[in-house]
């Protein structure tokens, strides 16, 4: 295998690390989105829609942020203030997105980004880092967003671990009714870290929508939410483990590509199977080690609810 | 909220009062999605007047709409049955899928058999197919807490690259100059007329039926809502805990999967990869709005095959693309979330607070 299969590996998993890293922090805060593939829907959309009408990347950015953060709003709105189920909620949101998607994106079929835009998201060799044999060639000759997706990656992992919100965050994640005694706002932490996940999953939305396809398709993430939500098990709620499993499944991704060229004999639609197929079997594994260390926040999912008098 | 409400757990809400509270989101949901028609630049009454007319204006669209609620109706049970036991299976369209893979099976390779014999073969493979498909991801869960959720979904996109690949690799049909389809099934696998509509609707009916009785008033459905409740009282009470999963499981995957041999014989008289029309995942919104009680769910179901139909006509009238049906569908299922709160709590204005007139 030469760079260029890991290069395009780092491309295929960044998607992947925004959606993860957004679904670590919301599950952080003790509540389970299941509606990532929604989310990233509405950002692709939006980010596509913006980057058409104006071709202004940073404004495309943005919206797709935005919308991200919609579909979260919803979300925080119904689970934290409305005590909703948290399953059943997430699953309308993806549903209520992929809608949102097909509504925005009529029309969007076989425009294309404009120049201006493709330049702006163009690879950028990073100076010294970039003249490194082999790793320069993989990391650091790549487009600003896998940058960016470094940078939070590491900012996440400093915030959750290493700073007083981030301990709370924690605290509120492990037992809600614990942290609320020790005065942390729960509703506020909670409402702030669903949002933020949903501002990362508009962005993963829009990498693919505006750079890894780069044009609009009905299903465009094609279960990547999905498989953002298993990962987050496979990275152990770690945001520094997110660069491990974003990358592999990047480099999954595109493997059946990449398989064509040596004529295996099995058929594309099955080799199509295989990151699925790999995230049953890592759910599995993940599973059946029964180590204490580093798995779910222990409120997962339980919604918290202060009993007043 | 709390500087000016105190919430309070209730459980006095009555059936009626809690009838009145959902009916009430959904109105307010229509009414949201209505300001929403408003500012695309369309009248809300008349889109929604059309939306009736397109799902129920002629006998023949009531034969359509009706033909949509089939699926949804047994693929709602089937998924009712898994979150009575708080199994989160959103893998019924994969379930689907296989089930229709099993039946089709049968009608493309045993064709000249007599319907009597062929389609009960057809049904029972889809039923096994489906259950297989759902038994996998519920063993994993019995035995190892595996997350099902997800388990499931990936099953929805595995059992599509199988169609896929069957599609346009050993199934295609050779008579078909290369277009990538499967053959029609000969008319012995197609389900009968009965009254204008293919059989799956007495199938639908009387599945609701057995599924009420089955919950309600078996053992094994008694069985089914303590582990649902809590495994640990179960497991107390010396049930087989990982049995139920399984088998439960099984049963939830095997009529998703009568829905899926229902699709492909009467519907499509083949199989091909959109045969769930996404029956799969509207089925767990329709479920969840009948609130998981098996006598609802027809009523749930044909509303909302009405809301599908009907979405495909005001695509006519109105251009306005059928993704508008499904953020309706979205926005009904968000506003009855949201009002299931005032089910369960009680809101009274804050100020009045016992601690507060004792301090004083």
């Amino acid at each position: 295998m030469d760079t260029s299969f890991f290069a395009a590996a780092i491309v295929a998993g960044t998607p992947l690390l925004y959606a993860i890293l957004g679904e670590i922090l919301t599950e952080r805060s003790g509540l389970i989105n299941l509606g990532v593939e929604g989310m990233m829907l509405m950002g692709a959309v939006i980010g596509f829609r913006t980057a058409i009408a104006t071709g202004d990347p940073v404004l495309a950015l943005a919206g797709a942020m935005t919308a991200g953060a919609l579909g979260a709003l919803i979300y925080a709105l119904l689970t934290v203030t409305f005590r909703a189920n948290q399953v059943v909620t997430g699953l309308t949101l993806t549903i209520f997105g992929t809608g949102f998607a097909g509504f925005v994106g009529q029309g969007l079929m076989g425009q294309v980004i404009p120049p201006s835009m493709k330049l702006f998201f163009s690879n950028i060799r990073v100076p010294l880092l970039g003249s490194i044999p082999y790793v320069g060639d993989v990391l650091f000759n790549q487009d600003i967003l896998v940058y960016a997706g470094y940078i939070v990656v590491i900012i996440s992992g400093i915030y959750l671990y290493n700073t007083r919100p981030g301990l709370n965050l924690r605290a509120v994640g492990e037992n809600a009714a614990a942290a609320d005694t020790a005065g942390i706002n729960v509703s506020l932490y909670k409402y702030i870290h669903v949002l933020a996940g949903g501002v990362l999953c508009g962005l993963s939305g829009a990498y693919l929508s505006l750079i890894y396809i780069p044009s609009w398709q009905e299903n465009v993430t094609a279960g990547r939410g999905w498989i953002a939500v298993a990962l987050v098990i496979f990275c152990r709620w770690n945001p520094y483990r997110v660069f491990i499993g974003a990358f592999l499944f990047g480099g999954l991704d595109i493997i059946g590509f990449r398989l064509q060229k040596y004529e295996i004999m099995i058929s594309q639609y099955l080799i199509d199977m295989l990151p699925y197929l790999v995230t049953i079997i890592i759910l599995i594994i993940v599973s059946m080690k029964k180590d204490g260390k580093g798995s779910a926040p222990a409120g997962l999912g339980v919604p918290y609810f202060r009993e007043e008098i | 909220m709390t500087k000016y409400f105190k919430m309070t757990a209730r459980s006095d809400c009555s059936k009626r009062e809690a009838a009145i509270i959902r009916s009430s989101a959904i109105v307010l949901s229509l009414v949201a999605a209505g300001v929403f028609i408003l500012i695309i630049g369309h009248n809300p009454l008349a889109v929604y007047w059309s939306m009736l007319d397109g799902a129920f204006g002629t006998a023949y669209r009531i034969t359509e709409t009706m033909r949509r609620a089939v699926p949804l109706v047994i693929a709602s049970l089937g998924i009712a049955v898994a979150f009575r036991l708080k199994f989160w299976n959103i893998g019924a369209d994969g379930q689907i899928m296989m089930g229709a893979l099993g039946a089709s099976y049968f009608a493309l390779n045993h064709g000249n058999m007599h319907p009597l014999l062929l389609l009960p073969v057809m049904a029972l493979a889809g039923i096994l197919c489906g259950g297989i498909w759902g038994a996998i991801p519920a063993f994993f869960r019995a035995k190892f807490r595996t997350n099902e959720t997800i388990f499931t979904l990936m099953m929805n996109y595995i059992a599509l690259k199988i169609i896929t690949y069957l599609q346009y690799g050993p199934w295609k049909d050779p008579a078909a100059m290369g277009f990538p389809k499967i053959p029609g099934f000969s008319q012995n696998a197609v389900l009968p007329d009965v009254l204008g509509l293919h059989a799956g609707w007495i199938i639908a009916l009387v599945l609701t039926a057995l599924m009420h009785v089955y919950i309600i008033y078996t053992k094994r459905g008694f069985e089914v809502m303590v582990t649902g409740e809590s495994e640990n009282t179960s497991r107390y009470a010396g049930m087989n805990v990982s049995r139920i999963i399984i088998v439960t499981i099984f049963i939830s995957g095997g009529i998703c999967g009568l829905a899926g041999m229902i699709e492909a014989s009467a519907v499509n008289k083949t199989l091909s990869v959109d045969i769930t029309k996404g029956a799969g995942y509207t089925a767990i919104i329709t479920c969840w709005l009948a609130g998981l009680r098996a006598p609802a769910i027809p009523v749930v179901c044909v509303l909302f095959a009405a809301m599908i139909q009907g979405g495909t006509f005001i695509q006519m009238a109105f251009q306005m693309p059928q993704s508008a049906a499904q953020i309706l569908q979205g926005l009904i299922l968000f506003f009855v979330l949201g009002s299931e709160f005032f089910i369960r709590y009680r809101l009274t204005p804050a100020g009045k607070s016992i601690i507060q007139q004792d301090g004083e």
